[in-house]
């Protein structure tokens, strides 16, 4: 590489200033408008339907202008650096128009429908083709189902997390850490049909907004477990001695020391394993079943879920279920962004001091 | 510390702290808790393995047609007749279109977060892609089936016109573009966070010295990239493809709303039809009886085994990685 560095040198178009020639500030920016005026205008002619391919169209005369342009003025590696640059800002480009599109419709969509009535009524006696109805089922029984399951895959992943960095040598402990990496990976319906083939099949037990909340804890109980042993290892170790000199016992010490000191980053793991399983839809519709009616007893009987109701809106196709499962997916996307935001304050609030 | 803070761990059985017997027979307790927790887990895991292994070999065992290269589904009828061919070659070709376009794009988007945007814009995008990575995949995949299969519609019939020659790319079908590589597409723009999230992590560890040493040689941006970022963050790229990929393959929702199912089998990408493991499911589960849901529980023992294949490669080149890392600092 240097060698061809050196022998460049003598050769460059001016060899009496040091610097190159240079294309100058402005013509990335040049550039880019002119491909999209370019492509746009081509999209024009040919009367192509879709605004993809006019934007596709534009990004490739992008890199293929910068390009020629480059390699005119500049030589071959300022042309490569160009191009190169060029490719990153258009799959910047690429990657958040359809980000942005999804967020936007979401929003504008979903707002079309979306009214306290919406918030405070079931589905109870709608035809499918009817205005009106809401979420009130739905919401309550996410929030049960997803209650239960934080209930039960909290404690199960902090204590898991605590043996994994307090107790944890040997064979079991690197059994359980790569079964718990191996577990992250579970796709969700493959969790709903194991508690399928256990909870109802083999044991008999009916559809119930319980039999979703399982499933869901399976799919949280990796996700705690990683988080709170990566927030207890950030841990100092001089606490843990400092207390441990004082005679402190080993399990009082993970009680008063350890995790309070961690507690922080505890709170934002387990609440952004919250926000992942509220948005679960497969091993709810398993499991759950949906039910347009409020059943606000998750043991018994098919309940709704917020996800669930809007894949249930969306196949029914009329224009006021799409309504509704957009104005659904704005709070589900609602209320999954708040426990993130949330989660994130707190981790950024309380993070550990060294 | 905060010695105030309460915790979520369960209480210990006697507060009595300074008597030696007590004290032992705490931490006795929980060392047990929460060992027991441990086992727990793998338990569960095992379960998932024997349960969904034993309601499979009921399914498969009266399957009158071959389980894995059969093209239909069929476990209602008599005799029962179902295969996952169809299934796999959905998943796999569905996945494949993702990764070929996330992959490239997520790169592009770590190293234009790391080392392009301005500083000002980097860290703000970088939360954004973050959250991005936390919305449900039914949302994706309901903008998917209203917003960006109407949308592909010109570009599919742009491909089959352009590139109708390749056979891949040729049109038969007619309808919306309700095809597998649409749900390639979809996927693609599903996993790019993911995949962005951590592939940018790793960018951020290379080196400060390696990226200098570079630049005093006189190398451009690209070259620095191409010498010290790309070499260094490879096995990152390759671990964050296959968690993205893991994803893709296991992904439900959003191909089941997207995608018009069939079991023809069809060789191009744009025609409607096809289907993955995940998506026949969700679309047989409600009308299949008992016996069907054995079979379907047969199918998705399939993913499992794929899913964890893939994951627990991406783990061993993530802690492969983690052995080298230290040394070249």
């Amino acid at each position: 590489m240097s060698h061809a560095v050196m022998d460049k040198r003598p050769v460059a178009p001016r060899p009496a200033t040091l610097a190159h020639a240079r294309l100058p500030r402005w013509a990335p920016a040049a550039i880019a408008a002119g491909s999209i005026a370019l492509g746009c205008g081509l999209g024009l002619v040919a009367d192509w339907h879709s605004k993809v391919q006019w934007g596709l169209v534009s990004a490739l005369l992008f890199v293929l202008i910068t390009y020629v342009a480059t390699s005119r003025v500049e030589g071959k590696r300022q042309a490569k650096d160009r191009v190169a640059t060029s490719l990153v800002w258009v799959s910047f480009v690429l990657a958040i128009v359809p980000l942005v599109s999804l967020a936007w419709t979401t929003a504008v969509r979903g707002s079309k429908a979306l009214s306290g009535d919406f918030l405070g009524h079931s589905m109870a006696g709608l035809a499918n083709t009817d205005e009106g109805g809401g979420v009130y089922h739905a919401i309550i029984g996410t929030l049960e189902q997803v209650g239960i399951a934080t209930l039960i895959s909290a404690p199960i992943g902090l204590l898991t997390a605590v043996y994994l960095v307090e107790y944890g040598r040997g064979k079991l402990a690197r059994a359980v850490t790569f079964f718990v990496d191996v577990m992250t990976g579970i796709p969700s319906i493959v969790a709903g049909l194991f508690i399928l083939s256990t909870w109802v099949l083999t044991f008999g037990m009916g559809f119930s907004g319980l039999a979703g909340a399982l499933a869901l804890a399976i799919l949280m109980m990796p996700v705690v477990v990683r988080s709170t042993e990566e927030m207890l290892k950030l841990v100092p170790n001089e606490l843990r001695e400092a207390s441990l000199a004082l005679g402190v016992p080993k399990w009082r010490t993970i009680l008063k020391v350890v995790l309070p000191t961690a507690i922080g980053g505890i709170t934002t793991g387990v609440m952004l394993a919250v926000a992942r399983i509220t948005g679960e839809t497969a091993p709810v519709m398993l499991l759950v079943f949906g039910n347009a009616f409020i059943n606000n007893d998750p043991f018994n009987g098919a309940q709704s879920s917020l996800p669930l109701f809007v894949f249930e809106q969306y196949r029914i196709g009329t224009e006021a279920s799409y309504d509704r499962a957009w104005a659904a997916a704005l709070v589900l996307i609602a209320f999954v962004m708040i426990l993130n935001l949330v989660a994130r304050g707190i981790a950024r609030w309380k993070a550990p001091k060294h | 510390m905060n010695p105030t803070a309460t915790t979520t761990a369960p209480p210990p059985p006697s507060p009595a702290v300074s008597q030696g017997r007590t004290t032992r027979a705490g931490d006795r307790v929980f060392l047990g808790l929460s060992r027991g927790s441990g086992i727990l887990l793998l338990v569960i895991m095992a379960a998932i393995a024997v349960f969904l292994t034993y309601r499979a070999y009921l399914a498969i065992s009266k399957d009158e047609a071959n389980f894995l290269t059969a093209f239909e589904w069929n476990p209602a009828g008599s005799p029962p007749e179902f295969g996952i061919a169809i299934l796999a070659y959905g998943t796999v070709v569905s996945s494949i279109i993702a990764m070929v376009i996330a992959v490239p794009v997520a790169v592009g988007i770590a190293l234009f977060i790391s080392h392009y945007a301005p500083r000002r814009l980097a860290s703000p995008l970088a939360y954004v892609i973050d959250l991005l990575a936390a919305v449900p995949s039914i949302i994706y995949g309901l903008w998917g089936a209203l917003v960006l299969v109407p949308y592909l519609g010109g570009l599919n019939s742009w491909l089959n016109d352009y590139l109708g020659w390749t056979y891949i790319f040729d049109k038969e079908g007619t309808g919306p573009a309700r095809s597998l590589f649409t749900v390639g597409i979809l996927l693609a723009v599903m996993i790019l966070p993911i995949i962005t999230n951590v592939t940018r992590e790793v960018f951020l560890q290379v080196p400060k010295m390696h990226e200098e040493a570079a630049l005093a040689l006189g190398a451009t941006r690209w070259e620095v990239i191409r010498m010290s970022v790309l070499p260094f963050g490879r096995s990152g790229i390759i671990s964050a493809s296959m968690l993205g990929l893991g994803r893709a393959l296991g992904e439900t929702m959003a191909v089941a709303v997207v995608l018009s199912p069939s079991f023809l089998f069809s060789g191009h990408l744009l025609d409607p039809g096809g289907g993955t493991f995940a998506q026949n499911i969700a679309a047989k589960f409600n009308e299949a009886n008992d016996y069907g849901r054995d079979a379907l529980i047969a199918s998705g023992l399939v993913l499992f085994a794929i899913t964890l294949l893939v994951n627990g490669a991406a783990r061993m080149i993530i802690a492969r990685r983690k052995e080298y890392s230290g040394a070249n600092a």
